[in-house]
């Protein structure tokens, strides 16, 4: 049975046709890949799917249950771990308060801990803390733990997002173009991060990207998608040989 | 001109030097050697202070630092200046200077002990010194409560406008209904008076069921703020501080229509139930309390959702929740505040509770530093001081502080001490001479 499954969805922004009867279904340990030129609906396909808005029309299932219509954070909670185009990290944040923030919903002290300081809560952050230095020692950076995010390198500040979406322990990972707006020897060793977090946690990818080579190398398979709807879905091999793909791209030649 | 640009640095660099010449020694010094040395300054000025005053011309101890006595009358400024030096800044610069090896031994051994230990050894020094420090006038004493009050307001509207990023204005609002809630109920239990009859419990218990007081205060101050906050949360922006602007109004003129509490003519006879050691004590409390949730996981979540709600809410981050929390929390706080403020004035009247004492807590947020504990509590203590010690100025005193805020506002807009974290055990911590601390950074 697949991880996760999109029947029928379709978004309208007001008049606006932004996705349209879109399918998806994601297996266990898979890595896909979404591809389109500008505003085909990408990002948003992912912010319907988790939760930021509700989808017109259509299911979703995450692991069998319906979550149409959950709050973003109850979404996130039942594995569905995200991470944002344009990296919505927290200015005053340490590295390491970020990780940890992302397990929020896993701690269990409640109120009296966060005003008593019980030794519970203790107990807890302690555990939370072991957790966040694992991953953020997984995405290289565990040198970085005590710093804000804001004095680091975007390509660092890349890998404290990643490090976030995997601290919420997702059954499935949304990647929103992971490697954008880095240079290529950062996109390199992102493409590695990737692979190797694919590889030790074994959960499924889903990413959005604009670069082929990185949506070539990583994904099994690739939906492209242009005016909200998916025109071709294949191997990375089938895709780049797909007409329709080329029209969508590069644009119909012209017979004068 | 050109020696004189030439000399201009240099002479400020000779400055410089010889400052931090003088401060060496000092940074070795550890919380519990400065807490000592006030001890003993404190302890001084008990017993040798009004002598000296004499001595000096003075007719009594100048009550706060000798800043009233300058103000109104500028020809005894030498002698206070003077007094200043011999009974404070000498003994607490010697004391602090030649205790700080024993202090630091006894700093090193404390650590060994759980914190809690370590922590009411160096409460206990604190409040040893307000104690003495307010012995010598009752005017101290009620200016120590005030600013202690004022810190536990400062802290809880801190955790929203601050930790939240939210603007609320509601605070004088939860305030009074704290006050007068808390007022309410210390009276018709423990006061015979005309207006609520006799009292209905021996007065004797009254002391004991203060706390009981002032918690009531601040539950009912915390629904209050459930009624703010369930509109105003459903989105970000304006909304809270337009809402709880209207609410702060609303629960004056509910207060001014309330007969039965003395309408606009206010309420008084309260019991004197908030002395010093209580209002010290509920002060630590909210001050451990507030920096326990701000410092734990589920309190930063505040600042994730200040700085990016979206985010927040993608990591898992019940952001309503959260936002809710912190808000009916802090007016809890707010209510309890003005329980005591109630009870250190022993008379309140709806227009204690108005724009002004928004002002001035908005003030103090803002001038100690948004996002921390240690600012909102000199900012608290520091306005509250200023604000006394310019008051031979009448009038002007209204002019000078708005400048202050805005010098504030200009050279550092987030305030003086602002997103700093309050690590209460690294502030117990001895000190080591400043070589030890290079190797030691280096090892």
């Amino acid at each position: 049975m697949p991880l996760l499954e999109v029947h029928d969805m379709t978004h309208f922004f007001g008049g606006l046709r932004a996705v349209y009867n879109y399918n998806l279904a994601i297996e266990p340990g898979q890595i896909r890949g979404l591809i389109g030129p500008n505003g085909a609906g990408k990002t948003t396909i992912f912010n319907l799917i988790t939760g930021i808005y509700t989808p017109t029309e259509g299911e979703i299932l995450l692991d069998g249950g319906s979550i149409k219509g959950l709050q973003t954070n109850e979404i996130a909670a039942r594995g569905l771990g995200r991470t944002f185009q344009n990296l919505r990290l927290w200015r005053y944040l340490s590295v390491l308060d970020h990780v940890k923030m992302a397990r929020y919903s896993k701690l269990t002290y409640g109120l009296a801990g966060a005003f008593f300081g019980t030794s519970k809560r203790v107990r807890e952050e302690k555990a939370t803390d072991e957790v966040a230095m694992e991953l953020l020692e997984l995405v290289g950076i565990p040198h970085l733990a005590g710093q804000i995010v804001t004095n680091l390198p975007y390509g660092a500040q890349r890998r404290v997002e990643l490090a976030r979406a995997l601290a919420t322990e997702p059954k499935v990972l949304f990647l929103d173009e992971p490697t954008a707006g880095m240079n290529p020897e950062e996109l390199i060793q992102m493409i590695d991060i990737i692979r190797q977090v694919h590889r030790e946690i074994g959960i499924a990818i889903f990413l959005i990207e604009h670069r082929m080579k990185v949506v070539m190398e990583l994904c099994e398979i690739i939906q492209t998608l242009n005016f909200g709807e998916v025109i071709a879905e294949g191997t990375p091999e089938e895709i780049r040989n797909d007409p329709e793909v080329i029209d969508a791209y590069l644009g119909k030649e012209v017979v004068i | 001109m050109t020696t004189n640009l030439a000399s201009t640095p240099s002479t400020r660099q000779r400055i410089r030097v010889l400052l931090s010449k003088i401060w060496e020694p000092y940074r070795s010094v550890p919380l519990l050697g400065w807490l000592s040395a006030a001890l003993v300054t404190v302890g001084l000025e008990q017993l040798i202070g009004l002598p000296l005053a004499h001595v000096l011309g003075l007719s009594k101890i100048p009550a706060l630092f000798g800043a009233v006595v300058i103000l109104s009358k500028p020809a005894l400024t030498p002698s206070v200046l003077l007094f200043m030096a011999l009974i404070y800044i000498l003994p607490i610069g010697i004391v602090a200077r030649f205790t700080s090896p024993v202090a630091n031994r006894i700093a090193a051994k404390l650590t060994s002990y759980p914190l809690i230990v370590t922590a009411l050894a160096h409460l206990v020094l604190l409040y040893a010194v307000l104690q003495i420090w307010c012995d010598i006038s009752d005017y101290r004493v009620l200016v120590a409560r005030l600013a202690m009050i004022s810190i536990i307001l400062t802290l809880s509207l801190n955790v929203v406008n601050g930790y939240m990023g939210e603007f609320s204005c509601s605070h004088p609002g939860f305030m009074s209904v704290g006050a007068y809630v808390a007022s309410a109920f210390t009276i018709v239990l423990f006061v015979s008076e005309n207006r609520f009859g006799e009292a209905l419990l021996p007065p004797a218990l009254g002391p004991f069921m203060f706390p009981l007081a002032l918690i009531l205060g601040g539950l009912v101050s915390a629904f209050g703020a459930l009624l703010v906050a369930i509109p105003s949360f459903r989105t970000r922006g304006d909304y809270l501080a337009i809402i709880s602007l209207a609410f702060m109004f609303i629960t004056k003129s509910f207060f001014e229509n309330m007969e039965v509490v003395g309408g606009a003519r206010g309420i008084s006879n309260q019991p004197d139930y908030a002395t010093l050691p209580i209002v010290f004590i509920w002060t630590i409390l909210s001050i451990w309390i507030i920096n326990n949730f701000v410092r734990s996981t589920m309190g930063k979540a505040l600042n994730a959702v200040r700085d990016g709600e979206l985010a927040a809410a993608a990591m898992t981050v019940d952001t309503r929740k959260t936002k809710m929390t912190a808000f009916l929390f802090a007016a809890f706080w707010a209510g309890v505040a003005g329980g005591l403020f109630a009870h250190v004035l022993r008379y309140i009247n709806p227009d204690s509770f108005g724009i002004r004492k928004l002002a001035e807590v908005l003030a103090m947020v803002y001038f100690g530093g948004l996002n921390s504990v240690t600012g909102s509590i000199v900012g608290a203590v520091g306005l509250s001081l200023i604000s006394e010690a310019l008051r031979p100025l009448d009038i002007f005193k209204w002019i000078i502080i708005p400048i202050m805020l805005i010098l504030i506002m200009i050279y550092r807009p987030t305030g003086l001490i602002a997103f700093t974290e309050f690590n209460v055990e690294r502030l117990f911590h001895p000190k080591k001479k400043a070589s030890e601390g290079e190797e030691h950074a280096a090892a």
